[in-house]
């Protein structure tokens, strides 16, 4: 009876997460190894050329390129948001709700939009140029747009909430006694900082870490509306086989390389987690 | 010990950082420069031209109801979802869990990517029907999440006594559980609603030739000259945003 109540509560959700994500995603792996096809879909048969095809194409500058922009982007994000996590938790209740609340509020914009509203800031004729210009902090025909500096930029303004959510939710369960108890055994306060409170924080590192890491992975609006041909990244050339090309098995070939590129950190951490656990319970 | 300033600091230039993007978009909406370099006086027209947008409107129709449709079928499907997880212990709720949150973690190119393959596979045809069905894809994993949420504050002791009172399961269930448990649906569903509206990635890989949403629309402006109209329409649409998101703070606040 229970049996049958359970599976019949699972069976809808199950279904449709298996049919649209689980075979989807096993597809796009699967493809990489079909012929392509002039009408824009995967050919008869199995084979490899795709694959080969796609290592000759000498993906490897852009590969790097994605890695780089990734974890450039996720330390920043990192960085940035460790100060403010340790601020939040120190703040009044009323304060802290109301900053967390802010936070969120660019997250709640359409993604689209943050992104046109750099692109016009950093417009040769947009706002912070001309500041910087009038500023004399860049020069009268400097171009903000268009580079992988602007990409970069964008890059951690649209994934800073991710970093500040987790390392928030992990300071709020540090004890901050600690931090003073460091103190009083003569501690500095730089030291204390490193010595008790990141290692206390450390899951939330490493979930902020992951979090943003994957994101920008798999990014590829951000620079093809701020960057130029020159900082495109794995993601514009996935949508420029599938798209442009039509040719969906190649372009297959190189979202599974980016699956396996997000999977593997992933499985990463949760053997590290597990491992971890173990350690903790011994 | 002594606070140290500079965490508040951070704090503070990141809130600038997070925010002057979208103020000073609100404010060049109302801003009669083409590029908004500089304050060049008061204007309505950048509405007014948007007024007259056509094609705005129909994606506008089109966003609208692709958000509707995919808000309420990932409400009750999350909702199941989050009842089995809590409810159950077994392997088939293992893999289940893993199905409902790692597409949570899964960038969205991949989920595009992925649901575009799956549809030419399948040859079904580029449309209203595939964003939905993405749309639903990737909600049903937040709705189940918040559901998830409000059950674990659920009182299960609730449905012994309807039941000892002698309500048939279903009964207890639709009387008792659903109503106790209709904030945090309906919260997960106006979430589902917010990221269906806002989606842009997947949308862009599964969306048809004659089928244009708000973001892909906004998108293909921004391309074109017309961009002090986004400006504009972007204001509209975090008013909106704003709205929606106020209702569902206050269902999720809202404890019966």
């Amino acid at each position: 009876m229970s049996r049958r109540r359970e599976t019949l509560l699972t069976l809808p959700s199950l279904a449709w997460m298996l049919v649209f994500f689980a075979i989807p995603a096993g597809l796009v792996v699967a493809m990489a190894f079909r012929p392509s096809d002039l009408r824009g879909g995967a050919g008869e048969g199995w084979t490899l050329e795709t694959l080969r095809t796609v290592a000759r194409a000498d993906y490897l500058p852009v590969v790097w390129r994605t890695v780089w922009m990734s974890a450039a982007t996720t330390a920043l994000c990192v960085t940035i948001a460790l100060p403010v996590a340790f601020h939040l938790v120190r703040v009044a209740e009323l304060w802290r709700r109301m900053l967390l609340l802010l936070i969120i509020v660019p997250f709640l914009t359409n993604f689209i939009i943050r992104v046109f509203a750099w692109k016009s800031l950093l417009h040769p004729e947009g706002l912070l140029t001309q500041a910087l210009v009038r500023g004399g902090v860049v020069a009268e025909d400097a171009l903000l747009l268009n580079n992988a500096g602007a990409v970069l930029l964008v890059l951690v303004y649209t994934h800073l909430p991710f970093a500040i959510l987790p390392l928030y939710a992990a300071a709020e369960k540090f004890e901050m006694p600690l931090l003073d108890a460091a103190r009083d055994l003569g501690a500095g306060p730089l030291r204390a900082l490193a010595g008790v409170w990141l290692p206390g924080v450390r899951r939330g590192i490493v979930s902020a870490c992951i979090m943003v890491f994957v994101c920008t992975l798999g990014q590829y609006v951000i620079p093809q509306f701020v960057g130029g041909p020159q900082d495109e990244m794995l993601g514009n050339k996935i949508t420029q086989r599938a798209f442009g090309d039509r040719n969906l098995p190649h372009a297959s070939a190189l979202a599974a390389c980016l699956l396996m590129a997000v999977l593997v950190p992933m499985l990463l951490t949760a053997l590290w987690r597990r491992a971890r656990g173990k350690e903790a319970v011994s | 010990m002594r606070r140290s300033v500079f965490p508040a600091l951070v704090t503070l230039l990141v809130l600038v950082f997070l925010l002057s993007p979208l103020a000073v978009l609100v404010v060049n909406s109302f801003n009669a420069s083409r590029f908004g370099g500089q304050w060049e006086g008061f204007t309505w027209q950048w509405y007014e031209r948007l007024r007259e947008a056509d094609e705005v409107w129909a994606a506008l129709v089109v966003t609208l109801k692709i958000a509707a449709l995919s808000s309420v079928t990932a409400m009750v499907l999350g909702t199941l979802a989050a009842y089995a997880l809590h409810r159950h212990r077994s392997w088939l709720q293992t893999a289940h869990g893993a199905l409902v949150t790692v597409p949570l973690v899964m960038p969205d190119l991949l989920m595009g990517m992925s649901l575009l393959a799956f549809f030419v596979s399948t040859g079904v045809e580029l449309g209203m029907t595939t964003i939905w069905i993405a749309h639903v894809t990737f909600c049903v994993s937040f709705v189940a999440m918040v559901v998830l949420g409000r059950l674990q504050d659920f009182d299960f002791t609730l449905l012994d006594a309807a039941r000892d009172l002698g309500a048939p399961p279903w009964e207890a269930a639709r009387r008792v559980l659903v109503p106790l448990l209709l904030p945090g649906i309906l919260a997960g569903g106006l979430l589902a609603f917010t990221l269906s509206i806002d989606d842009y990635v997947i949308t862009f890989f599964v969306s048809g030739p004659g089928t244009t949403t708000l973001p892909l629309r906004v998108a293909s402006m921004m391309k074109g000259r017309n961009l002090p109209m986004i400006n504009a329409l972007s204001t509209l649409m975090i008013a909106g945003t704003f709205l929606l998101a106020a209702l569902a703070f206050r269902l999720q606040r809202g404890r019966a």
